[in-house]
């Protein structure tokens, strides 16, 4: 399938390049239908792959690349499972969101995921996956998880951890704040930093450039320098299933889901 | 090091540039979500082109409760 016009995010593969687009509203929170229509990218991305030199994740959404998890399927698991069922939920579906991420962590060619504006929790980790991140100078990166009694669950506290070390996990993750671009690139995070609506243009240039080189050495090399750091990523899911079925989680959702205040994305 | 009256000033010239808002309809002590229209994904951009501005690092906490043009150009200046 060298295209799909799903309902939060298509895909197409055109002049080597495959080209995945969320389009979900309001922010591309990644809930169930999300899931449904990653699992069936990577289900074909192999096959995808063999004509293709490179992959791009972006956003067609003028908000940013993604505000994370579907909090509000979240919270209505919460009031629908009883405090054990919940946490039985979560890790099947954490179990499946892993094998997506973990998929395209491992894709067998290079990745980029091209970000602007908010890239939050789940969306942070999405990009994670990715080789390279290129940004726009209004991207933003955020684990807001805490404020919600939880932490990060979709892997990107392992993979961050491996990218840039275990300093900036921390900062990020016990305060909350996001970072700009300019502070992503300063510590690693960020490969390039582009101008305000260029970050497409800047990914598929750089796409054009990854095609130079040997499809086969390039993924070899990919093995080689990013494993995949599997007993931390199913620590994350114990930790998270753990940490959901108490009650200042459900405070924490149900304040959230509530706020119809002005600032509901700061920390 | 930039006067706090210079920091203001530069703060309502921005955001009057970024959301197109005239200059002259700012004040110090407006309610910038107010007086700027925006919501909560516009504040961030804000913050990041403030950051980008006067080359500081601002953590959202520090924004917590801030509404004021003036207030947020104090703690951008303690940070200069």
């Amino acid at each position: 399938m060298k295209q799909f016009q799903g309902q939060t995010l298509s895909w197409a593969l055109k002049d080597g390049v495959i080209e995945l687009a969320l389009h979900r509203e309001p922010l591309n929170e990644i809930g169930s239908l999300t899931l449904e229509e990653l699992e069936k990218f990577v289900a074909v991305l192999d096959e995808l792959s063999r004509e293709a030199h490179a992959l791009i994740l972006y956003s067609t959404l003028k908000g940013g690349f993604c505000a994370g998890a579907d909090l509000r399927q979240l919270y209505g698991w919460l009031q629908e499972f009883g405090q054990s069922e919940v946490a039985i939920q979560a890790r099947a579906y954490l179990e499946r969101i892993h094998a997506v991420m973990n998929a395209l962590d491992a894709a067998p060619l290079p990745t980029i995921a091209a970000v602007h504006g908010v890239t939050f929790g789940g969306g942070f980790e999405l990009a994670l996956t990715c080789d390279l991140i290129i940004a726009d100078k209004l991207a933003r990166f955020c684990f807001p998880e805490l404020r919600l009694g939880l932490i990060p669950s979709f892997g990107g506290i392992p993979r961050l951890k491996r990218d840039l070390g275990n300093a900036v996990v921390r900062d990020l993750l016990l305060t909350g704040r996001s970072f700009n671009t300019t502070k992503a690139q300063q510590i690693g995070l960020v490969s390039q930093v582009v101008g305000e609506g260029e970050v497409l243009r800047a990914a598929r240039a750089t796409a054009t450039q990854m095609a130079k080189f040997d499809r086969t050495t390039a993924a070899a090399a990919k093995r080689f320098i990013k494993p995949i750091p599997l007993d931390e990523l199913r620590h994350e899911i114990d930790i998270f299933c753990e940490l959901l079925p108490r009650p200042a989680v459900r405070d924490g959702l149900k304040k959230f889901v509530e706020n119809t205040g002005a600032q509901p994305y700061l920390p | 090091m930039e006067t706090a009256e210079k920091t203001l000033d530069e703060i309502l010239t921005l955001a009057a540039a970024h959301f197109k808002v005239p200059r002259e309809k700012l004040s110090a002590d407006d309610d910038f979500f107010k007086a700027l229209g925006i919501d909560s994904l516009q504040t961030l951009d804000l913050l990041t082109k403030l950051e980008n501005h006067f080359h500081v690092e601002l953590p959202d906490y520090e924004l917590q409760g801030v509404t004021d043009f003036r207030t947020l150009a104090t703690k951008i200046q303690a940070r200069l």
